[in-house]
């Protein structure tokens, strides 16, 4: 049935999946400054830098968005989320507080060669641990270990069966690398479309292409995994009635965005790597549904109120007709034709 | 340190240190856009340089007051899982539109930053005053946000749950207007003395130093109008205050012992075990003129409350005062900078009106953290005033004083860097023999 609550997790899922490509090759950009090598070392580092500058603030605030949307229109399921996880939700925050300031102080900050170095190296390790938290979040929803029974007092479970258990498994471990290798990808993707035309469009080429093989192999551990640790998500992807679409259409946005990197056709490769991306975003978002925050919590039951959903609607109808102007001005201003300036 | 304590410490040092950058994303796109639109006018090239490194002062800013926002929202549930289970729904709706708010401000300030070479120059302008214009507006729904905490309204309470939820009536509660008014007022007012206090301070070494007077002009005009119309804002939330939530006002005035003519109080210590105030200056029926606008009102003291529901008594009495001393000192620096101003006279060679400013410069800031302690601190025990108490709405998550060293150490290490990188800013700013020439290239 499509409830109100529905659209607006729907939504939600869009803005993630917003994030996931936009603010997710953000992350990715940090990998490759971290794994800047060879003669272009610099240029590399460089052309990451600028790439990143004018847009990664607006791409971050895709996750500001998911957040009040979640408090707004699904209070219980948040709170419950933000009790389970607030140890990684912590760690995730800090890695994105210093993942951005870093950013910043590198680019504003002195002249000197060492201090620059420093910085580059906090941004991007940050950008390493940051998707990899955020991914093991996604894991720990996934797998369905988040009961909100467990905090009621008379659960009385230990801290680390409540704080702990629910996120620290092998199967959360495997989403979080594959969101790592899932934004390394994109970034790389993305890269070899802003080198245009310079040695550097080769480099970021061979890097995509490392980072497919990468996602290739930690996607089939994931999958292996949640044979064991993530029931309703092996079901979905076994046995539900979207497996075999979901897998096929999967399956051919890799194929083409590998095709379409061996070949150099940079453009088409960046539409199949974010079909591809967003393809198994929203296989996992159809695996569990209808629950928001399984094994309990689905989405009709513990939405907000009618009146505060429809309010909510009517408020992203307006906000969309500032926002999507806005952001094609944006990027029409930045990331299409041009030079450099 | 229990973890209902260490959570409020976390929630209150993550406030005060995105409130800094959140007030400087109100208040300098307003002098970037004026600098710009002055050299659009003048043909200044001094105005253009300005503009220019105000925005890169304003990039780290800005970018370190996106994350600290993140973390914010982020701790709404990490910290207060109750309180946003229970109100989520009534106050999402000031927080959606801020998220499009800040969006809108993110976007255009990150055309603005790097698009100088981009776009037309009247596109530019634009994008500007979009971020001096989504930037306000943010603020503004984060603080009707607030006033929802301060005096909720939209709602049915049955069986202690919200029913019958209106979250358009929540944002029209009666402490929206006050609030929001006093806190736009207050980062316009702080962002351009905090900028002017700093343009004096190099103008004092360096009089005639054509780029840092024009700063000072620009920085003063956002600034001192702000600043000297803040009293009668601070008026307007005064007598809310008294209204809507009497134990906070007895707090802030240390007002013990409810009277009819009741005196203000300044300074002084407060005793709760004695119930009064020790050392302090008395004004005769100075509270119930200020709260009431009448010579003989009553004025509710905290004895008419259960001593479980006083606020910390002490604490936000100083912080009051520290807001109104300091406020005080802003409009009245602010009227005499306008008279000189409209007098035609030259402030850059005034030495002692350009101390006054330097001086002045951290006091809108220090202002502003005194005044959210006093609305947050004057609250408790209430997350939901009245409603629902701050110590029921904390999580169940043991250990919570190690997320909040944490965070204090990661902000006090890079509040450390920020004033470090804008210390360097400043210092490159141009001599006097550097900007003249400039100015009679552009002449």
């Amino acid at each position: 049935m499509l409830t109100s609550a529905v659209i607006i997790a729907g939504i939600i899922m869009l803005s993630l999946n917003a994030y996931v490509l936009l603010a997710g090759a953000d992350f990715g950009g940090g990998v490759w400054d971290f794994l800047a090598t060879g003669p272009r070392r610099q240029a590399q580092r460089d052309l990451i830098s600028h790439a990143l500058a004018p847009i990664w603030e607006a791409n971050h605030v895709w996750l500001i968005l998911v957040i009040v949307l979640l408090f707004t229109c699904f209070p219980l399921a948040f709170s419950t989320f933000a009790i389970a996880l607030h140890i990684p939700l912590t760690l995730m925050l800090f890695g994105i507080v210093l993942r951005g300031s870093a950013f910043v102080f590198r680019s504003y900050g002195s002249d000197e060669n060492a201090t620059q170095e420093r910085w580059g190296r906090v941004f991007a390790i940050a950008s390493i641990v940051t998707p990899v938290l955020l991914g093991m979040c996604v894991g720990a929803i996934a797998t369905g270990n988040i009961d909100p029974a467990i905090f009621t007092s008379d659960f009385g479970g230990s801290f680390a069966d409540q704080f702990i258990a629910p996120w620290l498994t092998t199967f959360g471990l495997g989403v979080g690398l594959l969101a790592l290798a899932l934004f390394s990808f994109l970034a790389a993707v993305y890269l070899t479309i802003e080198a245009e035309g310079t040695e550097l469009q080769e480099d970021f080429r061979a890097r995509a292409l490392w980072a497919a093989a990468a996602v290739f192999v930690i996607a089939f551990g994931v999958l292996g995994l949640s044979m064991r640790e993530a029931p309703m998500v092996r079901r979905a992807l076994t046995g539900g009635p979207f497996a075999l679409p979901f897998h096929i259409v999967t399956g051919i946005a890799a194929l083409t965005a590998i095709w379409a990197l061996v070949t150099r056709r940079f453009r088409l490769a960046r539409v199949a790597a974010a079909a591809q991306v967003t393809f198994i975003l929203w296989g996992w978002a159809v695996a569990q549904f209808p629950y928001i925050l399984p094994p309990s919590l689905t989405i009709d039951a513990t939405a907000a109120p009618q009146r505060t959903l429809t309010l909510t609607l009517w408020g992203l109808a307006v906000g969309a007709c500032v926002l999507f102007p806005s952001l094609y001005y944006l990027f029409r201003v930045f990331k299409m034709g041009g030079q450099r300036g | 340190m229990s973890d209902l304590l260490a959570a409020r410490s976390q929630m209150g040092v993550s406030l005060a240190f995105h409130i800094i950058f959140a007030v400087v994303g109100i208040g300098m796109p307003a002098l970037m856009v004026i600098a710009e639109y002055r050299w659009h006018r003048s043909g200044d090239a001094v105005y253009l340089e300005l503009a220019k490194r105000w925005a890169k002062g304003t990039a780290i800013l800005f970018a370190v007051g996106a994350v600290s926002g993140t973390v914010i929202s982020f701790e709404l549930g990490l910290l207060w899982p109750e309180f946003m289970r229970q109100a989520g729904a009534i106050i999402g709706m000031p927080f959606s539109l801020e998220g499009f708010a800040f969006f809108t401000e993110a976007i255009f300030l990150g055309v603005y930053l790097y698009g100088w070479e981009r776009i037309s120059p009247r596109a530019h302008i634009a994008a500007g005053t979009m971020v001096a214009l989504s930037g306000a507006l943010s603020g503004i729904f984060v603080v009707i946000a607030n006033a929802w905490m301060n005096t909720p309204r939209g709602f049915a309470l049955v069986g202690g749950r919200f029913t019958n939820i209106d979250p358009i009536r929540a944002m029209m509660t009666p402490a929206a207007f006050p609030q929001t008014l006093h806190m736009t007022l207050a980062a316009y007012a702080a962002t351009g003395f905090a900028v002017a206090g700093i343009h004096a301070f190099m103008l004092l070494r360096d009089p005639r130093n054509a780029f840092h007077r024009r700063a000072l002009a620009v920085a003063l005009m956002v600034g001192a109008p702000a600043a000297l119309v803040q009293p009668v804002s601070g008026d307007i939330s005064a007598r809310y205050v008294a209204g809507q939530q009497p134990a906070k006002l007895a707090a802030m005035e240390a007002h013990f012992v409810t009277a009819r003519g009741a005196p203000l109080v300044v300074g002084g210590v407060p005793s709760v075990t004695e119930r009064r105030t020790k050392y302090a200056i008395e004004i005769p029926h100075g509270l119930s003129l200020l709260a009431f606008h009448e010579w003989n009102a009553e004025v509710k003291g905290l004895d008419r409350f259960p001593r479980d529901v006083w606020p910390n008594v002490a604490a936000v009495h100083l912080a009051f005062d520290v807001m109104v001393g300091l406020g005080t000192f802003l409009a009245v620096l602010s009227a005499v900078i306008l008279i000189s101003g409209w007098r035609k006279r030259d402030l850059a060679t005034h030495r002692w009106l350009l101390t006054a400013i330097a001086i002045a410069s951290p006091m809108g800031f220090v202002c502003i953290e005194a005044g959210w302690a006093v609305t947050e601190l004057g609250r408790q025990p209430w997350v939901i005033y009245g409603i629902l108490r701050t110590k029921d709405a904390v999580t169940p998550m043991p250990g919570l004083i190690v997320p909040f060293i944490s965070f204090t150490v990661l902000y006090i290490f890079l509040g450390v860097i920020v004033a470090y990188l804008l210390y360097q800013q400043v210092l490159r700013s141009p001599r006097g023999d550097d900007a003249v020439p400039e100015r009679a290239r552009a002449a």
